[in-house]
């Protein structure tokens, strides 16, 4: 035992103390300076679950639901647990095949991992849910989950509610965050429109996980977990029944029937021809019926309640005549001598009318729909002496039209609505280099020219004139839940626009006359319903179209706007059917029927034989099937431009050719070859591009 | 152990140690229990049905002081005398298990008896700490002959090959803890400054790339040389011994450590060692020779170790709290009531609560190192810095490895861990160290 191995015993000591101070070290890094490992560990084992809402309900005025909820079920499948499941008996039920449920297994693993659910199937059929609830037992693995889905029990008001989808990227990069994957969102319609409301309060379980991604309980006993909040339901002014004959009236014609309640804005119903049944959106096909409706040239999403812009026609006659009226320049006495035309300018406009005296003064004017006295009018009202310049008096005119609601959006509770278009004097100075006079756009008097509104604007319209001056902003919904004073979503709704109040009494009462006479013994008399005076205004409005490079004289715009009873306003009804034909064929009939059943609560038997006929008719245009040959086979040709598949355009091109083509496999497509057929579409490639527009602007 | 009621047992015992014990295996037992225990499990019925870990551990506490009382009881001298045999024992039983292990885990260093799984590795470090301090302790010992530095240096090194052939190069590295010893008995510092320069040696190969690391040692080289010509005359003896130096280290990077790594490491370790220092391993072509392929294992050793940081680092300040922890709690940390039981501390406990374990381990070694100290038999002071030692380099690397400053080599915390053997075995070595501190004043041979 030599001494110097004392010291050793020292270097030991220190060999130990040395290592543990490192270790502390190392312990003082981890656990006080670095604080990210709380963050590591909570990310690791607590799972923040996502507690979805009930959306609101939107009931009509009468508390029926138009829109609820449901539960669907989904088939779901945790794959690790799923090894000794009866594939043969599943992929039976289902209908599937081993390699399609090998797939899909396979999918399922990939999204969700082996030990987590996924979606096997989903939104199953109720007979397929019924028969899947009886074998689960002999499927270990899946499970039928609950899912809640809207439904519109009366199958109805398709394009007022919209409907539900899951966000995208846009719209979760547009909300801020406030989206997630997964969420469902409003995406069009009230559903759109009133998403806060509807969609309720997202709650939030904070649940926690092992190693392998199974859930094993709540976090801190659900001490920071919030509870979902259901959305607010919503009350509506819409009368579900007038809204189901408004759809079944308008349906198989291109048109848009709108009734709204001139007392309170609130509109009963809006219906947009071509139609659809809501519930196609919802079910289990929803993304096949909603990629065939967005293929369709006739635009079934369309809403043209608020989407179509037509030139108004003799509609806009009773608002001439308030204008004229208000500035002072015709009295009701004012008439003039109408031989069937008005030739005030270079051009010659028409009037259907050639019996002398039926233009003698306002109120026969109105009821006869005389296309010369109201050129007259609308020149009068341009080179008004008042104002020095044509140019003023336009800039007048404009001001009147935009009170009357014309030329802006009005603002309805809908998204995506269109403002139409009333032309003011920089379009015509652009047009016409600044040289121009009341003849350059005299059939603006007879609501041609550049003069669009949409089906809602005509009834606002009509709806200031029946309440002598006033409206409220059309809108669909009265009420919702638990409304406070934070929620700022109804208050423009309940504000009165006295836009038009400064016309006196006795100036409407007087184009109001005029307009009763027109269901009286005027040109609507098929609109007459006994025991109610209903003031009306037909129209017919001409249009073209231009399709394979010719242009088409297409049929009238058949156009009706009224408010009955004329005393004491309750309804409003402005109805457009394209291509139909006079407005006392089509539309006056489809208002009529509107109003009677609105303010009678029923419909006379007489009248349903007409109810039928209406229903029944199918007067689209014939070019439409034309246009949709067109579109779909120039989308084949692009598709197979693209991707060199020619399964689409087959369809379009004889056998022979399409196979000596794709044989030659040219790169720069060979053009001749496959174009051939479809020559003319290359020439209207435009009118491809503008399809929707000419869809709804006919010129 | 009661002190007073049986003065033959008591006599001399040190009782700081006992208590330093006991405190050890209570953490263990508890830190156990917060891994295994579900909410809602009834504690007594369970820590009494011997099912759960915690039970089966309290069951091995027992046997420990069943065999700590026997040991207490009888005569220092018996060890003295008996070492060797034990020795060879221990050996039979390292060599028993090529023909009766049974896989577990990838390892073959396990017996299999009845419900008892035995590791003979771990129960070897017990013989190997008596047979090198009789060794060492032997009159005709000379310990600063080269002779016996070898012969001490094959008593550790026998043991430490079988079980390496076991595949548990982690049990087989804690042989090397007994060189410590060996230090303290005057082994030549010149052994440790070797050996820790090959140390140097096989982390710098690792870490640099061979052919740079080669360019590095012959500038080394040929410095020294250049240096050494001026300041000696006996410049062919220089050159020689330059060159052997530079013959031997470049042998060292170059074929060495490749060798070692793909055929005396198993691959899983060769993946920890190179994870550890967040490398792909170079050698994975080589160790695929075997069959597997080497994708999938990289992100698996990382798992380990990354969670276990993260459950020591979420532990904070002041932790989370006994029984509140998600990473244990949660299957999270693997193997977590054997290697990574330390997780379970930091992460419940926080900061303070390492450093009060790690207070306690402390402040045992630097006991046994006093304890040693105090010893006048030679036997006893070595078998007492062979305690030391054994539960020095277990601790170190352990707790080592679950922060991330070592590889995972999978040998358990000392009293803490759950496991038979190693509790049984670490609590045999320390009532023996007990039982001849109490006859301290006796001198054995």
């Amino acid at each position: 035992m030599s001494v110097f191995n004392q010291s050793r015993s020292n270097i030991i000591r220190l060999i130990f103390l040395g290592l543990f101070l490192i270790i502390i070290a190392q312990l003082f890094n981890l656990q006080v300076i670095q604080g990210k490992y709380k963050v590591l560990a909570m990310e690791n084992a607590v799972f923040a679950k996502v507690k979805y809402p009930d959306r609101g309900i939107i009931y009509d005025r009468k508390n029926r639901p138009i829109l609820n909820n449901t539960i669907m079920y989904d088939l779901v499948v945790v794959p690790n647990e799923a090894k000794k499941t009866d594939t043969f008996g599943l992929c039976e039920i289902l209908g599937i095949d081993t390699a399609e449920y090998n797939k899909r297994i396979i999918e399922a693993r990939f999204k969700n991992g082996p030990y987590r659910p996924s979606i096997f199937e989903d939104l199953l059929e109720p007979q397929l849910q019924a028969r899947l609830d009886e074998n689960i037992w002999k499927f270990p693995g899946f499970a039928l989950v609950e899912r809640p889905v809207r439904v519109y029990p009366f199958n109805a008001a398709a394009h007022i509610m919209g409907y539900i989808g899951e966000a995208d990227s846009n719209i979760i990069k547009r909300s801020g965050g406030f989206y997630h994957m997964g969420d469902y969102v409003g995406r069009n319609g009230l559903e759109a429109y009133y998403e806060r409301v509807l969609m309720g309060q997202r709650g939030v379980e904070f649940l926690l996980k092992d190693n392998k991604n199974r859930l094993v309980g709540n976090y801190e006993k659900g001490r920071y977990d919030t509870p979902a909040v259901r959305g607010r339901n919503l009350h509506t002014y819409i009368d579900i029944e007038l809204q189901q004959l408004a759809e079944k009236l308008i349906n198989g014609k291109l048109g848009a029937v709108v009734a709204l309640d001139p007392k309170t804005g609130g509109i009963l119903a809006m219906a947009s021809g071509p139609n659809y049944d809501p519930n196609t959106l919802t079910g289990p096909n929803k993304q096949k019926n909603y990629s065939r409706m967005v293929l369709d040239v006739k635009s079934p999403l369309l809403n043209r309640a608020i989407q179509g812009f037509y030139p108004p026609g003799s509609t806009y006659k009773p608002l001439g005549a308030l204008i004229g009226l208000d500035e002072g320049v015709i009295n009701q006495n004012s008439g003039i001598s109408c031989t069937g035309a008005y030739y005030g300018c270079n051009k010659v406009v028409h009037c259907l009318e050639h019996w002398a005296g039926h233009s003698a003064n306002l109120r026969l004017s109105i009821a006869h729909s005389c296309n010369s006295f109201f050129s007259d009018v609308f020149r009068k009202t341009i080179d008004n002496p008042e104002y020095r310049s044509a140019r003023t008096g336009m800039v007048k005119w404009t001001e009147y039209m935009n009170k009357f609601g014309l030329g802006h959006r009005i603002g309805v509770d809908l998204p995506s609505e269109i403002g139409g278009n009333v032309p003011d004097t920089t379009q015509y100075d652009k047009e016409y280099r600044r040289s121009w006079n009341s003849c350059t756009m005299v059939t603006i008097g007879i609501g041609q020219d550049k003069l669009t509104a949409t089906p809602l604007q005509m009834a606002n319209a009509m709806a200031i004139v029946a309440n002598k001056g006033y409206y409220y902003i059309p809108h669909f919904v009265k009420n919702f839940e638990n409304e406070t004073e934070q929620d700022t979503a109804m208050k423009k709704y309940r504000v009165k626009h006295e836009v038009l109040t400064h016309i006196p009494n006795d100036v409407y009462d007087i184009v109001q006359e005029g307009m009763q006479d027109v269901v009286e013994h005027g040109t609507a008399q098929v609109a007459r319903i006994p025991g109610i005076n209903m003031c009306a205004k037909t129209g017919t409005a001409e249009n073209k179209t231009v399709l394979d490079g010719r242009v088409i004289q297409l049929k009238d715009n058949s156009m009706f706007v009224c408010f009955a009873p004329r005393e004491d306003p309750k309804i409003c009804v402005a109805v457009v059917v394209q291509n139909a034909g006079y407005g006392a064929t089509w539309a006056a009939p489809i208002a009529s029927l509107v109003v009677e059943k609105y303010l009678t609560d029923s419909i006379r038997a007489e009248r349903l034989p007409e109810i039928k006929r209406i229903s029944e008719a199918n007067i689209i245009p014939d070019y439409f099937e034309r246009l949709q040959f067109k579109t779909d086979s120039l989308r084949a040709r692009k598709w197979f431009d693209l991707t060199k598949d020619s399964n689409y355009i087959r369809k379009y091109v004889p056998r022979q050719r399409i196979t000596t083509s794709a044989k030659k496999q040219t790169p720069p497509p060979a053009a001749p070859v496959v174009m051939k057929p479809a020559k003319d579409v290359m020439i209207n490639e435009n009118l491809y591009a503008k399809r929707s527009t000419t869809d709804k602007r006919n010129p | 152990m009661n002190n007073q009621r049986n003065p033959t047992i008591s006599k001399g015992v040190d009782s700081t140690l006992i208590w330093l014990y006991l405190l050890l295996v209570a953490i263990g037992l508890m830190s156990i229990f917060s891994v295994t225990y579900h909410e809602g499990d009834e504690v007594v019925k369970s820590f009494l049905n011997f099912k759960t870990n915690y039970s089966k551990q309290l069951i091995f506490f027992a046997v420990s002081l069943l065999i700590g009382l026997f040991i207490l009881l009888t005569d220092s001298k018996f060890f003295t005398a008996t070492a060797n045999i034990w020795y060879a024992f221990g050996i039979l039983l390292l060599l028993l298990v090529f023909p009766f292990h049974t896989n577990i885990k990838g390892t073959e260093s396990i017996i299999k008896l009845g419900g008892f799984n035995l590791q003979p590795a771990e129960l070897c470090k017990v013989f190997v700490c008596l047979a090198l301090a009789k060794y060492l302790s032997r009159v005709e010992t000379d310990f600063s002959k080269t002779r016996s530095h070898l012969m001490a240096a094959g008593i550790v090194c026998l043991p430490l090959l079988i079980t390496i052939a076991q595949k548990e190069t982690g049990l087989a590295l804690v042989f090397l803890a007994f060189f410590l010893v060996m230090f303290r008995e005057g082994l030549p510092a010149g052994y440790l400054i070797i050996g820790f320069s090959l140390a140097v040696l096989v982390v710098a190969t690792l870490l640099i790339d061979k052919d740079i690391l080669a360019i590095i040692l012959t500038v080394v080289a040929v410095i020294a040389i250049y240096f050494g010509w001026r300041f000696t005359r006996q410049r062919r003896e220089l050159i020689i011994i330059v060159s052997i130096i530079w013959v031997t280290c470049v042998g060292v990077q170059r074929f060495a450590v490749p060798f070692i790594f793909t055929h005396v490491l198993q691959k899983h370790q060769v993946e920890r060692i190179f994870s550890l220092i967040g490398r792909e391993n170079p050698y994975a072509v080589l160790n695929t020779v075997e069959g597997d392929e080497p994708v999938a294992t990289k992100k698996d050793t990382d798992y380990n170790v990354r969670q276990s940081k993260i459950a020591i680092g979420s532990g904070g300040f002041v932790g989370r709290g006994f029984l509140k922890g998600t990473q244990t709690r949660f299957d999270f940390v693997p193997e977590q009531s054997t290697d990574f039981i330390f997780c379970t501390i930091g992460e419940g406990f926080g900061f303070l609560g390492s450093l009060a374990v790690l207070g306690i381990y402390i402040f045992l070694l630097l006991r046994i190192v006093n304890i040693a100290e105090r010893q006048r038999s030679v036997f006893s002071r070595c078998y007492a810095y062979g305690v030391a030692s054994v539960f020095f380099f277990h601790i170190a690397i352990n707790i080592c490895m679950t922060i991330g400053l070592a590889p995972v080599i999978g040998i358990p915390l000392p009293f803490v861990s759950y496991g038979g053997t190693s509790l049984i075995s670490f609590s045999t070595m320390l009532f023996i160290l007990v039982r001849l501190d109490a006859d301290r004043q006796m001198v054995l041979r």
